[in-house]
């Protein structure tokens, strides 16, 4: 088995709204106001392995995005670690530090508002490798022209602004930008989701063989299973701010454990799937605000029993590579 | 309740808009039909006319945009030559819309119950207690859980999932004969989408009520429509019964748009992508619109391919479509 490339352990994030002065006075006086508190993610471990492409799949609002921002080193963790190669990058230093911290890249889901609409290409695209030293001023040219024919753009349009480039051209610029800096590891965000049908495809070829080309290894989050069946090895479940289950993709396809799980492969609707009866999932997404006690799943669950409102219960091995947090792999 | 009756016939509607810049011709000689009790899917990319189709059918295109010829048959009736009071007659009440954006259709400051009754009382002459009755029926229908408590409620006060099936319940008072859904699940979650996709197909076979879905996404369209128009350029390039045209593509877009769809290939392998993207429709390419994507254009594409009957009832545009059995 390939070596582990980065292991997040035991990661967190809370987004804490702090009281303002109104609600502190009126804290003096007596009211009893609190401060509100996200678990936004929630002990996250996962360890994703070199040249793998590991599927992130979870409704909006389960903390899939700040997962991969935390991963990818550009939002402040609350708590657990980041390693790479076996080594917690935040005790790294110096240059070493800099170094890991341009290995790992991300990708964005909107190429409107992740590209900066004053830069031209040329310089959105050549600007990191240039500042981190990996190219001489001299080379950019010829750098920036591989780069650009690699991620299937005409090298003639170095000079344009983000806004000539219809939506898909701008989501190759944004990969071409991650890749200028030569990382092993990019976290891409729904990088898809925003492009039309026939783009997508476009998009998706060029991530399957930019892969085999240079050999990444990608943390690819989306909502669509449709996609990550396609592309993963291996796939999470993420539910509000959780990983549910985790299994090699075509197990988890085809024999799913979580209840959660289940229930979502049975509503995603297909192309195959004709003339279907709906059987729908029963209630809301909870709030992260005020999530149910124990098990997050059990207020929508068909098997939640008395201890499944109680405590969550343990994400343990129930198959080679395959691990799922339900009680009811005990009773079996 | 008369199924198979036409609810809705469309032909050869033409809308465009006449910019600064040039005429779009958004939609360019559209025709299908919707019978009831039928689910009709419109699927295409953004910018193929999917949405302002819609709006043509309820008079809503707003100037620069006029529909400069067409027919739209509304149970008989040609709702181009109707004048805007019979229109507001049909609007909300005969034929409802769903937007993609429920808030396109609430209304943030005013209460639920106060703009679910205000739609019942727009149309039909009852007492207010007999709306809020109706209204609180309504919401009960669509799977909202104490409809009596939410009726009280603001629309901010409601998740996302919760406000479409608000704008859902709001559309049906009525018992509408047509309903025109225009991807109102594509910002919703896939377990909040089964469930309204859930309440629309109960509500189809119940009552007889033509659906008209419109969307991006195939395999929606695949669980839900029995018919199946896809679109591009502001076109219809295919149309048939949904086995039919997803099973056995004819016209090369359709076949490269079921190629794209990840889940229909097998896995890690590269996905039969079309090459370039949709045309601009200010400057829409001479003839077949698909033309410069196409892999099968002949010299003749350079003309626009006329409408094809099949025996199977399947329509299509194409000088050299793909063999239905390969």
């Amino acid at each position: 088995m390939a070596e582990t490339l980065i292991e997040l352990s035991h990661l967190s994030k809370r987004f804490v709204r702090r009281l303002d002065f109104a609600e502190r006075l009126a804290n003096r006086l007596g009211a009893r106001i609190r401060e509100e508190t996200v678990h936004a993610v929630d002990r996250v471990n996962l360890s994703v392995r070199e040249q793998e492409v590991v599927g992130l799949v979870g409704e909006s609002g389960c903390g899939k995005s700040t997962l991969g921002r935390m991963t990818a080193g550009i939002l402040e963790k609350s708590e657990g670690s980041v390693s790479y190669r076996g080594r917690v990058i935040d005790t790294l230093t110096g240059t070493e530090a800099r170094r890991v911290k341009l290995n790992l890249q991300m990708i964005f889901q909107d190429p409107f508002a992740s590209l900066n609409p004053r830069m031209q290409v040329k310089d959105i695209i050549g600007e990191a490798p240039l500042v981190h030293g990996l190219i001489s001023r001299s080379e950019r040219d010829g750098y920036l022209d591989d780069l650009m024919l690699r991620v299937g753009l005409d090298p003639e349009f170095k000079n344009r602004f983000p806004h000539q480039f219809s939506g898909g051209q701008r989501q190759r610029v944004g990969i071409a930008r991650a890749l200028a800096v030569k990382p092993e590891f990019i976290v891409c965000d729904e990088p898809i989701a925003a492009l039309d049908v026939s783009i997508q495809a476009q998009i998706l070829n060029l991530f399957t063989k930019l892969r085999e080309d240079l050999g990444l290894t990608y943390l690819f989050i989306s909502h669509d299973l449709g996609v990550v069946q396609h592309l993963s090895d291996r796939v999470a479940i993420m539910y509000l701010g959780r990983i549910l289950e985790q299994a090699p993709t075509e197990e988890l396809f085809r024999m799913p454990n979580h209840p959660y799980t289940r229930a979502l492969l049975d509503e995603v609707p297909s192309i195959d799937k004709r003339h279907r009866r709906f059987a729908p999932v029963k209630g809301e997404i909870p709030s992260p605000l005020n999530p149910p006690p124990g098990c997050h799943f059990h207020p929508r669950c068909p098997h939640a029993t008395q201890r499944c409102r109680k405590e969550p219960p343990a994400f343990k091995e129930i198959g080679s590579d395959h691990f799922s947090a339900c009680y009811l792999n005990e009773e079996r | 309740m008369n199924r198979g009756t036409e609810t809705l016939v469309v032909e050869d509607l033409r809308t465009h808009f006449f910019t600064r810049m040039g005429v779009v011709k958004a939609v360019e000689g559209v025709t299908f039909k919707v019978n009831a009790g039928e689910v009709l899917g419109i699927a295409g990319e953004s910018g193929s006319g999917k949405t302002v189709t819609a709006f043509s059918i309820l008079n809503l295109v707003d100037p620069p945009g006029r529909i400069v010829d067409g027919k739209i048959l509304f149970k008989g009736r040609d709702l181009l030559q109707a004048d805007e009071e019979s229109l507001r007659e049909l609007r909300g009440n005969r034929i409802a819309m769903i937007f993609q954006d429920p808030m396109m259709t609430l209304n943030p400051v005013l209460r639920i119950d106060t703009q679910m009754t205000e739609t019942v009382l727009a149309h039909e002459k009852v007492s207010r207690r007999n709306a809020f009755e109706r209204a609180r029926e309504a919401l009960g229908q669509v799977g909202i859980p104490s409809p009596e408590e939410r009726l009280k409620a603001y629309p901010h006060q409601f998740s996302g999932g919760m406000r479409q099936r608000v704008a859902i319940a709001t559309a049906l008072l009525h018992k509408p004969d047509l309903v025109i859904a225009d991807e109102p699940t594509t910002a919703l979650d896939v377990t909040i989408q089964g469930q309204i996709l859930y309440e629309m197909q109960k509500l189809c076979r119940d009552t007889g009520t033509a659906l008209m879905w419109i969307t991006h996404d195939l395999a929606v369209i695949g669980g839900l429509a029995d018919r199946v128009c896809i679109m591009y350029a502001g076109r219809v390039v295919e149309s048939g019964r949904v086995d039919d045209v997803l099973d056995r593509p004819m016209h090369p877009y359709t076949r490269g748009l079921i190629g794209s769809v990840p889940s229909h290939n097998r896995r890690g392998q590269p996905l039969a992508q079309i090459p370039g993207m949709p045309p601009s429709l200010l400057h829409p390419p001479q003839g077949c619109a698909f033309r410069p994507r196409c892999s099968r254009a002949l010299a003749m594409c350079e003309q626009v391919p006329g409408m094809i009957r099949l025996p199977d009832g399947r329509e299509l545009r194409c000088f050299n479509p793909h063999r239905p059995e390969s």
